[in-house]
């Protein structure tokens, strides 16, 4: 693999995180990640849209009018959107019922209709593929850690499997049940872009309007 | 009607869009810098949600229903997984159109809204919004209540987080958390807040 693919398939990850850095598809990532493997298999039906959907829409891009485009693209994205949602009724019946309307909802998800205009509009297929992996994979990434933290705490297992016994099944953890709630998702999201951002400084936003100083030099003496 | 007026309290409150089942969050982020253009938008979404959910409502029972086609002849016919397809092609649809009417007959409106009106056709709020009202199986003047809202319900949240950041830009924020970081602590603590509704019925 030459150098320049392998950096557009690692830097999505970390670097340029679509969820924590450019802000893209928090819906889903807020809503799908009560549990492991609810958004374990988000992320992946989402890497796939992505980085098909690019794939293809790049092969397109030099017949596309521009006028046009975006339909042209909808219907792409939606069209591979329907095929993963009849393979997950089709295999993993359980989980596409807990997934409810977000698979539907990866049509509007940002990242993939983004990548599709920044990236694939402009680069080869085989380029926009990887772009689309990878911008796939920093999502499931921020996924399942939120998943991850989501169950540990708010029913003391991961992927179905007890870590911390509850009190419920005669153990000793009391569930955090705020943790299986909206709230929390919010606040894990603003967290994890904290502790990114500290990191990692040139992402700070600037403060529109800095505070002036309660006291001058001299009269605080 | 008390029915109606159930379903109309549950879809701005209990449920609300924005905060309660995340939906409508890249815009809600976005656009929630300025009370003025955030109202714009709210404005925008309940009147485009209000009319592409009773359409969508319509095109799923009379066409893409298991059986719905049987008034042409074709009773086994079941086109429901053409669904996504359909309900994006018909918001996308109505969005322009909506634009071209607006800016030929109410160009005050238009001047008003014209900016937002594009970016209404990806706000996954309204695609959400079909997607849910499918699921729930609602039937028409139930879609139509629920249609206003739920697009209500996401206007008023997308206004109150807009008078919050006004506010909050002068505040001494760290700064790993300014802007973004803090956004969506703030939205927690509301989402917290609209939970205190959860369990009312009228």
């Amino acid at each position: 693999m030459s150098e320049m693919s392998k950096t557009i398939l690692i830097k999505p990850i970390f670097k340029e995180n679509p969820i924590a850095l450019q802000v893209l598809g928090v819906c889903s990532a807020l809503a799908v990640t009560t549990s492991v493997q609810v958004a374990l298999v988000m992320g992946i039906s989402l890497t796939m849209v992505t980085a098909f959907s690019n794939m293809f829409i790049s092969m397109l891009r030099n017949h596309m009018p521009s006028s046009i485009r975006m339909i042209i693209q909808m219907t792409i994205i939606a069209s591979l959107v329907i095929l993963v949602d009849q393979l997950l009724k089709a295999f993993a019946y359980e989980v596409s019922k807990q997934l409810s309307v977000f698979v539907g909802l990866i049509i509007t998800n940002c990242i993939v209709m983004g990548r599709a205009e920044a990236f694939a509009m402009k680069n080869p297929p085989g380029l926009s593929f990887l772009d689309g992996l990878g911008n796939g994979a920093g999502y499931s990434l921020i996924l399942v850690i939120l998943g991850a933290v989501r169950e540990l705490i708010g029913s003391g297992s991961i992927l179905g499997i007890t870590l911390l016994p509850t009190v419920a099944d005669g153990g000793w953890y009391q569930p955090n049940g705020l943790m299986l709630l909206a709230p929390s998702a919010f606040f894990l999201i603003g967290f994890i872009i904290w502790i990114i951002r500290n990191r990692d400084n040139s992402q700070v936003e600037r403060n529109e309007f800095s505070m002036a100083s309660h006291t001058v030099e001299k009269g605080a003496h | 009607m008390e029915h109606y007026l159930s379903l109309l309290f549950t879809s701005v409150f209990v449920e609300n869009m924005a905060l309660m089942l995340f939906l409508g969050m890249c815009t809600f982020l976005a656009v929630s810098k300025k009370i003025e253009t955030a109202i714009g938008l709210g404005i925008a979404v309940v009147i485009v949600q209000s009319i592409t959910m009773p359409i969508n409502n319509l095109i799923f029972t009379y066409l893409l229903k298991d059986g719905a086609l049987s008034w042409a002849g074709m009773p086994d016919l079941d086109l429901s997984f053409l669904g996504f397809l359909v309900y994006i092609g018909v918001i996308a649809a109505l969005v322009q159109i909506l634009e071209l009417f607006l800016d030929k007959f109410v160009p005050a409106l238009y001047n008003a809204l014209g900016i937002f009106l594009p970016l209404i056709t990806v706000n996954c709020a309204i695609m959400g919004g079909a997607l849910f009202m499918v699921e729930r199986s609602y039937t028409f003047s139930e879609s139509m209540v629920y249609g206003v809202g739920s697009g209500l319900g996401w206007a008023i949240a997308i206004a109150l987080m807009a008078g919050i950041r006004e506010k909050l830009k002068y505040s001494d924020v760290p700064p790993g958390l300014r802007g973004l970081g803090i956004t969506f602590i703030t939205a927690g603590l509301m989402s917290l807040g609209f939970m205190s509704f959860s369990g009312l019925t009228l």
